[in-house]
């Protein structure tokens, strides 16, 4: 049970793949205009993760290792035209603000590094949590920037006027430069916060060896 | 659209990199030498610019006719990576000096989502083969652009010792594509 959590917690936090680990930039940038997208997004790329990580897990010892690459994209080009047309059917308004982006949630360098990294090496349940830790972090990283990226652009949250009256939203950020601007800060912080505790770590192990 | 607005769309107005956001992974990694950057632009521009002749004729003369166009994201993607490692296999043993060239970027090149980006932008607009060809010059060549004159800005950057810490490497080149972005935004009447 402990081994499950801890994948949890890698996937969110300490192994976040937006924030640690720098891959699946793309949609990243281009759904986050707006923090219902960005979830939306997230959502939609956990149940593919889940999906492919679950039926990887299972078939590893069958799928030959020179084919394992091809192999994995049919089984995730399988589950996301899964989603492309459940969204199509059932949420047609979230499937226009993402646009071409559901397809190319089959490229996405998270999904497949997970199955190559993880899934193809371990059991299936706890392929499945830490399918469910990397997509819940994604999902965390995209409603962040969305919510930050909407806030400034246009004053509300998820739809909610939260800024008074006399704000006047900077569209800029949401447009294209916003994305690139609002996720460099965001790694500049991290960045700056990581070098603090560092430095601090390494002054008490001065004082420690002292 | 005639073919030199399409052209022009997809080289400047919407920049595959910096309006259409595909390709960022392999654009932040690999922009960091003007010459890497070239040579990743020119392997991205040939292997767009195959994949989409070949999605196309995938798409228009098997997909369509025999009704399952459902199967197109699964057929793009595999069409792609066939393509890439057919190309790869080829130019090695061929063209050594073009593999030197370019060869080291190939693999990368089949999970960058420009690829299958402008794959797909190709069939919802549903684009003549011709159509489909000029729109992936440009949208390659717009790639081109946009990375070799990031790799111009980031090799400046590496010997500034002024910048802060919590500011080097990836912070500073996404600020970086962020001007970059807004400058492209100055295009947006053009066509």
């Amino acid at each position: 049970m402990g081994a499950l959590f801890e994948r949890l917690k890698s996937g969110i936090v300490s192994n976040n793949p937006i924030f640690v680990q720098v891959i699946g930039i793309c949609p990243t940038l281009a759904v986050t205009s707006s923090a219902e997208n960005g979830l939306g997004m997230g959502l939609a790329a956990t149940v593919v993760l889940m999906g492919s990580n679950l039926v990887i897990s299972a078939l590893k010892r069958i799928i030959p290792d020179e084919i394992r690459i091809p192999a994995f994209i049919i089984i995730i080009a399988a589950f996301v035209t899964l989603i492309q047309f459940f969204m199509q059917g059932f949420l047609p308004s979230l499937n226009k603000a993402l646009g071409i982006f559901i397809p190319l949630i089959v490229v996405n360098c998270i999904i497949l590094g997970r199955a190559e990294a993880y899934a193809s090496k371990n059991g299936v349940l706890s392929s499945l949590f830490d399918a469910i830790g990397m997509g819940l972090g994604f999902t965390a990283a995209l409603v962040i920037l969305g919510s930050i990226r909407e806030l400034l652009g246009v004053g509300t949250i998820f739809g909610l006027h939260v800024m008074p009256a006399s704000f006047k939203p900077a569209l800029v950020i949401i447009l294209a430069p916003g994305g690139f601007l609002v996720l460099g800060i965001l790694m500049a912080l991290i960045n700056h916060v990581n070098i603090k505790k560092k430095k601090a770590n390494e002054r008490i192990s001065h004082f420690a060896d002292a | 659209m005639s073919f030199f607005a399409i052209f022009i769309d997809a080289l400047l107005v919407h920049n595959i990199l910096l309006s259409r956001f595909l390709g960022i992974c392999s654009f932040l990694g690999v922009s960091n030498s003007v010459s890497t950057a070239v040579g990743m632009g020119l392997a991205v521009v040939f292997v767009i610019t195959l994949s989409s002749i070949m999605t196309w004729i995938v798409y228009n003369l098997i997909l369509v006719p025999l009704n399952i166009t459902y199967l197109s994201t699964l057929a793009f993607i595999l069409v792609i990576a066939a393509l890439v490692q057919f190309v790869e296999m080829v130019i090695r043993k061929k063209w050594r000096a073009l593999y030197w060239a370019l060869g080291i970027y190939l693999p990368l090149i089949t999970t960058n989502c420009a690829v299958l980006g402008v794959a797909v932008i190709n069939m919802n607009e549903g684009y003549s083969l011709m159509q489909s060809i000029v729109h992936a010059l440009g949208a390659s060549l717009g790639y081109l652009l946009a990375i070799v004159l990031m790799a111009g800005l980031r090799e400046r950057m590496e010997n500034n010792t002024n910048m802060p810490e919590a500011l080097r490497g990836l912070p500073i080149s996404l600020i970086t594509a962020a001007l970059m972005s807004i400058a492209f935004l100055g295009f947006s009447g053009l066509i």
